[in-house]
């Protein structure tokens, strides 16, 4: 090829490099860049300029923040205002659950800073929403191992779940130690979590505290009411 | 066991299901919030249009089709509406609001010592770009947006979203030479 021809050639793969960079070109166009990297000195200088910039973009998107609760629980007032359509009745009942359950905090506690911890608990509680859409539990959050029992009755903990958790690992959890959600996240992204279905006496409850905390995915666990 | 795809949480929605809808909402809303939030320069407002996004894929979720990705779809309906708000406010004010922050962190003693970072520098010249120049840079950047989808977000053809994406960087490298940093590019 020569030099005419070259920087037609250059200009067009050029173009492509920041696609090429966030991983999103087809395998062709992907291949031909890669194949002009490799012979292109110039071109593989500037692609270390998009790279450079690609990861800057992404430094300052992460360090935005995310909107607070209170953003959910207006949505999901507006969404309850609405008309009920399809067979959404279960659905229904949760996403009321759930903004019930945070118009029962005070505006002081949901006032929580936009930080990563803040991301995660709210990641999490979409983990545990995904869960309950699966178990189509009709209320609530339980597994299906779990008895159905009044919210107030049994034997409770308090459970951050470490962040890197994921939705199959706290199902694993929940199902292998009988245990059953049944309020959180907690400002703190704490779950009540129900671990027998009657009250337990002290030492019973902390050796049951005292295992579970053992487990990698319990970030923190205390007993309570 | 795997998580409930977003087209199925969609047609979940469209249904009338409100729990897949915080499902949905609770896998977005973050990135979402940050592409308005980077356009309107406003938490507060951010965050009200945040809830505008969210009602409307409530309201329209049976109007998805299918041929673009979940979140193509909401990203156009987050740019809508967002446009929509700024257009509620005089460009004037945006120009002059964008020139001010400029001004501001350029004197700024903190922004000064984070000169000596140039990664700080590029963060800083992301802010001072366009509105115009910033969607396109966060569409493909951090929202990892094809050529085709950005076009279709933005309502544009391909070749612009291309061009446009061009002009953007050319810009960015000219902020930077300001601040002091040469890049040999354009």
């Amino acid at each position: 090829m020569n030099a005419t021809n070259k920087a037609p050639e250059r200009s067009e793969i050029e173009e492509l490099l920041p696609w090429h960079a966030a991983g999103t070109l087809s395998r062709r166009d992907a291949q031909r860049v890669e194949e002009a990297l490799a012979h292109d000195p110039e071109l593989a200088r500037r692609y270390a300029l998009v790279r450079e910039e690609l990861s800057e973009t992404i430094h300052l998107n992460e360090s935005l923040g995310a909107p607070s609760p209170g953003a959910m629980e207006k949505l999901f007032a507006r969404i309850d205002a609405e008309p009920t359509r399809g067979a959404g009745g279960a659905g229904r009942k949760i996403g009321a659950g759930i903004s019930g359950f945070l118009a029962g905090l005070s505006p002081r506690t949901l006032a929580w800073s936009a930080s990563a911890a803040a991301i995660a608990i709210l990641l999490q509680a979409g983990f545990l929403a995904d869960f309950a859409l699966k178990q189509k539990a009709p209320s609530g959050f339980e597994t299906a191992s779990a008895p159905s029992t009044a919210p107030d009755v049994g034997a409770f903990t308090l459970i951050r779940f470490a962040p890197q958790a994921s939705f199959d690992d706290i199902d694993k959890f929940l199902q292998a130690n009988k245990l059953s959600i049944v309020a959180g996240p907690v400002p703190g992204g704490l779950y009540k979590v129900r671990v027998a279905d009657n009250a337990l006496p002290k030492t019973a409850l902390d050796a049951v505290v005292k295992k579970l905390g053992q487990d990698k995915l319990v970030s923190f666990i205390v007993a309570t009411q | 066991m795997q998580t409930t795809s977003d087209e199925t949480l969609i047609a979940r929605i469209a249904n009338g299901d409100r729990l897949a809808m915080q499902v949905l909402f609770a896998r977005h809303h973050v990135r979402i919030y940050r592409f308005i939030l980077r356009l309107v320069h406003n938490q507060a407002t951010a965050e009200d249009l945040i809830s505008e996004v969210f009602l409307d894929i409530w309201r329209h979720a049976g109007k998805f089709e299918g041929r673009s990705a979940v979140t193509t779809w909401m990203l156009g309906i987050a740019r809508f509406k967002t446009l929509s708000a700024l257009r509620r406010r005089h460009e004037d004010e945006l120009d002059e609001e964008t020139a001010e922050r400029v001004e501001d962190q350029a004197d700024d003693p903190e922004t000064a010592l984070a000169k000596k970072d140039q990664g700080a520098v590029l963060r800083h010249c992301l802010t001072a770009l366009s509105a115009e120049h910033r969607e396109v840079i966060d569409l493909v950047y951090y929202h990892e947006k094809s050529v085709k989808e950005a076009a279709e977000i933005v309502g544009i053809p391909e070749a612009t979203v291309k061009t446009r994406m061009f002009y953007a960087r050319k810009k960015l490298s000219e902020l930077l030479r300001e601040q002091g940093v040469e890049r040999g590019w354009p």
